[in-house]
This record gives structure tokens, C-alpha cells and sequence, in this order.
């Protein structure tokens, strides 16, 4: 009974927006040589009263953030059109702009963004779109905005309007932590804090779908694995199984999770089934077996194993119950996450005695180390593959960061207060 | 640990006894029994109580060496094997463990090196090697729960060999 006052006690389960002010700060540290000059002007609000969000402020800073694009600054624009008919490309050569993107907004019960991209060279229209919804979610319009215009100039399908879980740590001194599980939008903003507690919380994850995340919380003094819907708000504890209950991981399917328990002895991987409850062991090795990952197929699960004597990467293939080792290089490779075409692995890799992130691709068994920090851990990628998410510290607190795949683009996502960590990028979230 | 009351059950023994000094009647044949009672129970009251003092002084002797020590076993970067001074400290808290049957919580730990997850499987490893070594040592592993927070719990938040050397550790509580 002592467990279940504590449990009421240590945890509170929240749904409560901390307002469109981000709790994170972004700032980038390095784009690509050559970005493309896109100039994203003020779209027209058409509205009543003054406009809920600037959306074009927010599809800028989307596409800042890529890297890819160099933005052109508002007080350098010469005029601000919103139909074709308005823009002198003159105006637009002058001041080196590759691309327009100009647009109008309204809004009634629904809000209906109209937008249209042009090239300046060629003097013609690029792509053309509309998206539509509730005004609350404005700020997700402007991301799929975003997402439409990227893809349109780079050929890659945006994950702008995706979101972001992430552990937000405040320490107390000669106390306990508070952690906050946070929801966030993929830049950060719009917070709503789901789960906050005394205790650790760790290892969030998402459900294929974007519909339920799962975590470990140590609430009852114990670590257990829990489910949460995040509509309803409704959740479910997983395991309880005396040892460790973690590191769990959705299936492509949603049916299945993928968790690591000691309950048998040393750490293993197990599957549950999510609807009959029932567990498969996978692994049977007195070493550490831990942090299983998915491939896209859901054929065959990534974890980190010392059976060789150090943490490296080893491959489970499903139908054969076969391991084999993917990792040689270095002496510590562990936590992989693969993108969604299958090829590219992200891990933590350690160099020098400093732990950073490697991109292993798997059809030319090439290792690139990614990040230049040196307690890296935590890489999540983005839906698209082209940009990833992980932890690190920096001026001794922890932070959020984000490098490209090639290593090109970096950024950073430092809290306003506290510490962030534990970063996972949402799936392609469905309408 | 949790402290049972040795010396309360001593103090309820005597209770008892000189209550039943206290209940004897004053009819002759019955004060005979009466005084024969009596004494019986201030033979046993007197062994108790040599007994209870003994064994009181012996546990807290026992205890204070345990508390000496410590109760904080450390570590070295990614190992869980025991330092000859975790097995010193351990030895004492072992003699403790074998004289009562107290359960104990082993908490693991590690440093912010490496990843999370890992760290996990390693404090339950550091953790268990304990407990294996007490068990080796005749405390039975039904009296022991090992629960590995990882990197979560640091003692020392700072990076740097002082800090992390701090935080590879397992807590006895």
C-alpha cells in the first residue's frame, strides 16, 4: 500500500500547455556552403481583427533551421505582394532572391492558408497549395507550409510539422530532480508537459502511428514501463517485473513492442505482444543485451550487446533468431536508431574517450562521426531522414542538438531553464 | 537498513514478568505457588536481560563497524568488479546481515558517460555484484533487491574523473 500513496504522491499526470513560448531556444551554429536564397514575405491576413500567428515567420524559421535556406530579411524586401501579379522579379534579383513565397490568410471557424512559390530566374510559379484547419493549430499549418515548400525545392519530404518528446530536468540541490516529460512542436514550441515526477523518467518513445508514446518511470521506486494515448490522456502500466523494465521500442506494425527486462536473470530483449500481453524473449546471453531499435521492415531489431566485451551493435534477424555484429570500429558503439530508408544508422560512438554521434550506412559499411561535442547520446532522426535529434552538454548543462545526416547543418536547442535531454522526433503525424 | 527493535522486545519481557510479580494473590497455598512463580520468573527475567544486553551490545557494536564503512560501494569506468575496499566495507555489513534478518535495497549507479540505457543494464551489474558477493557470504539473495537508476542519480553533477568517480557507485540502504 506504501507503493501505491508514493506512486499518487511522486507522479502528476498533466495535459497542460505552458503557452506558444518555447521552453526551448534555438540556435543554429552552421549551415550549408551555399544556401539557397528564398525570401518568404509577409502572407497577406484577411481576416478580421490582426492575424493569431505571423505564419510566415514560422515557415522562415523552419526553413532557416534546415540549413538549406538563407532567408532574406522583411526590411530588405521591396515590397510585400501576396498574388503573382504584384511581384517585379526585378525587385527580387536585385537583392540575390532565388525564390518567392507569398501567400494569404483568412480565417472564419477554419483557417485556410494559401501559398505559392516562385522562381525568380525562370520567372515562373513553382508549386502552389492550400492548407486548412483550426485556428489553434495554426502554427501547424505554417509547418506543413513548410513541409510543402521544402520538398518543392529539395525534392525531400519536410518534417516540420512533426513533434518532439523530450525529459526536462530541473535539479534540486540536497533534493530530488523534478522531471518533466515534455510535448513539443518539432521546433520547440507550444510545450505541454505530460507527466511530471520526483522520480527518473526516461526513454520516451513513440508509437508508429503518433497517436500513444511509451516511457519508463521509476514513480513507484521501481522502474516500469508505461503507455500513455496522447488524445486521451489515458494510461496503462506495461510491466513490473522485478530488475530492469526499459528501453522500450514500437514495431512498424504498432502490435508489438520491443523492451529490455532482467527479470530472467541478465538483461534481455523481449517482445511483447500489446494486445495479449504475452512476452517473447529474443536474446539469451549472460551479457547486457539492451536498447533494441527496430528496422523499417520490422524484420529484424538493432541492440547493443557487450558480448564481445564492449558495448557494440548487433543485429537480430526475426525469422532466423540469428545475431550477427554490424559494428567494429571503435571500442564502444551502443543505442542505434535507423531511418526510415533502411540504410542509415545513428548511434553513440566513442573517440578519443569522448562519446559522439556516428552515422553507420549500412550498404557501404562506411562510419561517419556526425558531432564534434563530446557527451553526445540520445540520437533520434527525423521521419525524413534528413536531419537528427540527440543530447549533449554544453557550458555543463544538458541540451538538445540537431546535425544533419551529412554532418553539414548544425544547431542547438538549449532550455530556458534546466536541463533537456532524451530527444524523439515523432513519425509523420496523420492529418 | 531497517532497525528492529531488539531492545523493545527485551523491555516487554520485563513488563510481563513483573507483571505477573504484581498479579500474585495473598492466600497462603497460593502465595507458595505465588512466590514460586515469582521466582521462576525473576530467574528467567535475569537471564533475559543478560541475554538482551549481550546481544544489544554485540548489534550495536556490529552496527557501528557496518556504519563506519559506509554505505557506498564505488567503481571503476565500465566495470562492476569489486574493489578490495568495497569488499572490506561489504565484510562489515555482511556480519550485520547474517545476525538479524533484515531485507536490504542495493541502488546502482553510474557516471554520464555512454548511453542510457546501457548505463541501466550497468548499475543493475554493479548492483547484483553485490549482491552475488553476499550471497557468497551467506546472505541469501531472497533479502536483497537490486534497482539500478544508471546515470539518472548523480551525487557529483559536474564532468571530470571527480565527479564521475563519485557517481559509479552502489548504495546500500
Amino acid at each position: 500500500m506504501k507503493t501505491v500513496a508514493l506512486a499518487l504522491f511522486n507522479v502528476v499526470l498533466l495535459v497542460v500547455s505552458l503557452g506558444a513560448k518555447a521552453e526551448l531556444v534555438i540556435e543554429i551554429t552552421q549551415g550549408v556552403d551555399d544556401p539557397t536564397a528564398i525570401a518568404v514575405v509577409p502572407f497577406a491576413w484577411q481576416g478580421s481583427g490582426t492575424a493569431p500567428e505571423d505564419i510566415s515567420v514560422v515557415v522562415q524559421s523552419d526553413l532557416e533551421r534546415s540549413g538549406q535556406f538563407a532567408p532574406v530579411d522583411r526590411r530588405d524586401m521591396l515590397g510585400f505582394p501576396s498574388t503573382q501579379k504584384d511581384i517585379f522579379y526585378r525587385d527580387w534579383r536585385a537583392i540575390e532572391t532565388e525564390y518567392v513565397l507569398i501567400g494569404r490568410v483568412s480565417s472564419t471557424d477554419q483557417m485556410r492558408i494559401e501559398y505559392e512559390l516562385f522562381d525568380v530566374l525562370r520567372q515562373a510559379s513553382v508549386y502552389k497549395g492550400v492548407e486548412q484547419g483550426s485556428p489553434n493549430e495554426a502554427r501547424m499549418l505554417a509547418h506543413r507550409v513548410s513541409d510543402r515548400v521544402y520538398e518543392a525545392l529539395t525534392g525531400i519530404r519536410g518534417a516540420f510539422a512533426t513533434r518532439l518528446l523530450y525529459v526536462a530536468v530541473t535539479r534540486v540541490p540536497q533534493g530530488k530532480d523534478h522531471y518533466r516529460l515534455t510535448l513539443a512542436d518539432s521546433d520547440g514550441a507550444r510545450p505541454i508537459v505530460l507527466l511530471e515526477s520526483r522520480e527518473p523518467v526516461l526513454a520516451p518513445a513513440w508509437s508508429p502511428d503518433g497517436k500513444h508514446i511509451a516511457y519508463v518511470s521509476f514513480e513507484t521506486t521501481r522502474p516500469a514501463i508505461y503507455r500513455q494515448n496522447l488524445l486521451t490522456g489515458a494510461r496503462e502500466q506495461l510491466t513490473n517485473f522485478r530488475g530492469l523494465n526499459g528501453a522500450p521500442a514500437w514495431s512498424p506494425d504498432g502490435r508489438t513492442m520491443a523492451m529490455v527486462l532482467s527479470k530472467d536473470g541478465s538483461p534481455d530483449i523481449y517482445l511483447m505482444d500489446l494486445a495479449s500481453k504475452r512476452l517473447t524473449r529474443v536474446t539469451r546471453h549472460y551479457a547486457i543485451d539492451t536498447e533494441p531499435t527496430w528496422m523499417p521492415d520490422g524484420k529484424s531489431l538493432l541492440f547493443t550487446s557487450d558480448r564481445g566485451g564492449r558495448p557494440q551493435i548487433y543485429r537480430y534477424d526475426l525469422a532466423s533468431g540469428q545475431s550477427n555484429r554490424l559494428t567494429y570500429e571503435g571500442a564502444y558503439n551502443a543505442r542505434a536508431r535507423v531511418a526510415q530508408d533502411g540504410r542509415n544508422v545513428v548511434m553513440v560512438h566513442q573517440k578519443s574517450g569522448r562519446f559522439h554521434i556516428a552515422l553507420l550506412d549500412l550498404v557501404t559499411d562506411r562510419l561517419q562521426i556526425l558531432t564534434s561535442t563530446e557527451l553526445d547520446e540520445s540520437p533520434s532522426i527525423a521521419p525524413n531522414g534528413s536531419m537528427l535529434l540527440y543530447a549533449t552538454k554544453f557550458q555543463g548543462r544538458g541540451i538538445l542538438a540537431a546535425v544533419s545526416v551529412d554532418g553539414g547543418v548544425k544547431f542547438r536547442l538549449p532550455a530556458r531553464d534546466g536541463d533537456v535531454r532524451e530527444p524523439a522526433w515523432s513519425p509523420y503525424m496523420s492529418r | 537498513m531497517k532497525h528492529l527493535p531488539v531492545a523493545g522486545k527485551a523491555i516487554t519481557l520485563l513488563f510481563t514478568a513483573a507483571f505477573l510479580v504484581a498479579c500474585s494473590g495473598s492466600d497462603t497455598k497460593e502465595s507458595d505457588e505465588a512466590a514460586a512463580a515469582a521466582a521462576a520468573a525473576e530467574a528467567a527475567r535475569a537471564a533475559e536481560q543478560a541475554a538482551a544486553a549481550a546481544s544489544s551490545t554485540e548489534e550495536a557494536r556490529m552496527r557501528e563497524a557496518a556504519m563506519a564503512v559506509g554505505n557506498v560501494f564505488y567503481f571503476e569506468f565500465d566495470s562492476s568488479t569489486l574493489t578490495p575496499q568495497a569488499r572490506e566495507a561489504l565484510d562489515a555489513h555482511i556480519v550485520l546481515l547474517k545476525s538479524n534478518d533484515q531485507t536490504v535495497r542495493l541502488e546502482g549507479h553510474t557516471d554520464e558517460r555512454g548511453t542510457r540505457e546501457y548505463n541501466m543494464a550497468l548499475g543493475e551489474r554493479r548492483a547484483n555484484a553485490v549482491r552475488d558477493y553476499m550471497a557468497g557470504s551467506g546472505v541469501a539473495n531472497y533479502r536483497v533487491e537490486s534497482v539500478s537508476y544508471g546515470e539518472e542519480q548523480p551525487v557529483g553533477y559536474g564532468s571530470g574523473e571527480s565527479n564521475w568517480s563519485q557517481n559509479r557507485r552502489v548504495e546500500l540502504k
